[in-house]
């Protein structure tokens, strides 16, 4: 497939924010069980407007894939059926809970509405929190079934995609919870770099698990079934076009299999071992400056790690496009 | 349940594009055009057809045979391409099976491209739209028409009469006894779209001559005949 800026920009971003988001509920969370030295509700606040930030970014990003972008409200119709439907719908419920949740710290709306036995006290933050977590994995399992429900890509068609949007997402979320803390030198960053690091090692296992399924993947299609003659030699000689057309430009990436495997060692390194050594780095000198590097190196292994994803997908429509003339 | 659908005789293409041709100027200027062109006249002449024809090469020289493929949407009976429209732009016509693409409704997404196996849509670089093969549904549906017009473009255009169309849940008809009686066939049927167009293979006409069939070497007459010839007619000229 011909990996498109929109979309890769698309699914990191909004996995980097999702991740965010959950990061700082977390946070809450174990501030709340006294695992954590309680933050200023501003902390909270003004992490779940990054997170909302790079939703909009995320979001702004997809309206260049559309050829109709002016018509995309029209895309929430077909929820029933369609997972780029449901999609469309939870993201918006997303960013409005994710605001909901900046706005109710900001305003300090901690008073507790009731109480759960003698200690946890159920305040607006907790409960928009915990809906919005709702919310952010809700979108996680919808963005990636986009890809993975669709048959014909078999290098996208498996439970992989969904564990690896998931994990990549929530590694790089909380890694930027961790340089998010290092920036305003708060003691929350050894918690976030420990949960980064616990999330990019289980995200490392889950993507290598993929790559070594996709290496062995035996494609359903060939060009026999593709026209239906039984011989061992059939080659293209025609498509019909001589200027390419949009099943060119759309299903191949055009780059040499170096380039294909240059970029997936990027990733490969870019994404799992530097943000890892860098963030016990970090902890090792309590540095504030390695933790933003590390998630600055990761976002930038995502890009790599996404463009891989779409350049490794084979669709069975090329057998079709394999030669001009 | 009416299902209208095209079959393509493989046996008789001849590759000569009439379809490709005729499909492209009765779209193009109707009810799902413009089908944009770009570049028509340069290097890389490049656009949007609902219909292409392909050429194959089958086996290794001098052995070769050439197969011309035309190729557009088959109209599946389970189109994977529909579920997954967000908009419900992409839909199959419960009356004749026909899938189509909802030009006003459409967001150029390209998501049922990637749920197409045969490569069949195309987004129009000018429209931003989906297209693809609407069996010219504003033919196929317009009553005033003769019924000898009332069919697609391609199949008038096709000298040699190698398109076929029809319904092939009709079992009496044109379409379904060439399928059931020449060997019908549908393409990538591992991914069970079920298309409804389908395919007629090539077959040759081959005669097994054995050489006994041309000389007769066990005449039985022969065997059993004492007489000693010298040059004259025999029973063997005459009778065999
Ligand atoms: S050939 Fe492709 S576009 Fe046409 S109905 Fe089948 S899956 Fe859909
Ligand atoms: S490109 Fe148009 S027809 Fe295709 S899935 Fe998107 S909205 Fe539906």
């Amino acid at each position: 497939m011909h990996p498109a800026f929109s979309v890769i920009f698309l699914t990191t971003l909004l996995g980097a924010g999702q991740g965010l988001f959950l990061a700082m509920f977390t946070g809450q969370l174990y501030a709340l069980a006294r695992f954590l030295p309680t933050q200023e509700d501003q902390f909270y606040a003004i992490g779940s407007l990054v997170a909302l930030l790079l939703l909009v970014i995320g979001l702004g990003a997809s309206f260049f894939h559309l050829g109709r972008p002016e018509r995309a409200w029209r895309s929430a119709a077909m929820w029933r059926t369609s997972w780029l439907s449901r999609e469309v719908i939870i993201l918006p419920i997303l960013m409005a809970l994710v605001f909901a949740y900046s706005v109710a710290h900001l305003m300090h709306w901690t008073q507790p509405w009731f109480r759960i036995g003698e200690s946890l006290g159920v305040d607006a933050t907790l409960l928009v929190g915990l809906l919005g977590t709702i919310a952010s994995f809700a979108l996680f399992v919808s963005t990636a079934m986009i890809y993975a429900s669709v048959k014909f890509l078999e290098e996208w068609h498996s439970t992989f995609t969904v564990a690896n949007f998931t994990l990549l997402g929530l590694a790089s979320g909380f890694m930027l919870a961790a340089a998010y803390s290092a920036y305003i030198g708060n003691p929350l960053v050894p918690f976030f770099g420990t949960w980064a690091v616990v999330l990019t090692l289980a995200a490392f296992v889950s993507r290598g698990a993929h790559l070594m399924r996709n290496a062995r993947l035996k494609h359903k299609s060939s060009v026999q079934t593709a026209i239906g003659v039984r011989h061992t030699a059939v080659v293209q000689k025609a498509q019909g076009a001589m200027g390419g057309s949009f099943n060119t430009r759309e299903f191949f990436h055009g780059r040499s299999p170096a380039t294909v495997r240059f970029i997936r060692n990027t990733f490969l390194v870019l994404v799992f071992p530097i943000p890892i050594l860098l963030i016990v780095a970090a902890y090792a000198i309590e540095s504030t400056t390695l933790p933003i590097l590390a998630f600055v190196v990761q976002y930038l292994g995502l890009i790599a790690e996404r463009w891989y994803f779409f350049a490794e997908a084979k669709h069975p429509q090329n057998l079709y496009y394999q030669s001009i003339s | 349940m009416t299902q209208l659908a095209l079959v393509i005789d493989l046996n008789v293409c001849v590759g000569c594009h009439a379809c490709v041709t005729s499909c492209k100027e009765w779209n193009t200027s109707g009810w799902a055009g413009p089908m944009v062109d770009q570049n028509p006249y340069d290097g890389s002449p490049t656009g949007t057809f609902f219909n292409r024809v392909q050429t194959f090469e089958v086996g290794v020289f001098p052995n070769t045979e050439t197969v011309h493929f035309p190729k557009s949407c088959l109209h599946c009976e389970e189109p994977p391409c529909v579920p997954v429209c967000p908009t419900g732009a992409s839909h199959k016509r419960a009356d004749n099976g026909v899938v189509l693409v909802d030009y006003d409704k459409c967001i150029g997404c390209k998501y049922c491209s990637w749920a197409c196996p045969y490569g069949a849509r195309e987004l129009d670089e000018q429209e931003k739209v989906m297209k693809k093969c609407t069996l010219c549904i504003d033919r196929i549906t317009d009553a005033t028409l003769s019924d000898r017009d009332r069919q697609p473009a391609c199949v008038l255009a096709c000298p040699t009469s190698a398109r076929l169309y029809g319904d092939v849940h009709d079992p009496d008809s044109e379409v379904s006894v060439a399928i059931r009686e020449r060997g019908g066939y549908q393409l990538m049927p591992e991914w069970g779209t079920k298309p409804a167009n389908h395919y007629l293979p090539r077959q040759k006409n081959r005669m097994y001559i054995s050489p006994e069939e041309l000389t007769r070497v066990d005449n039985p007459l022969r065997k059993e005949d004492l007489t000693t010839y010298t040059g004259e007619e025999t029973l063997d000229d005459v009778a065999w």
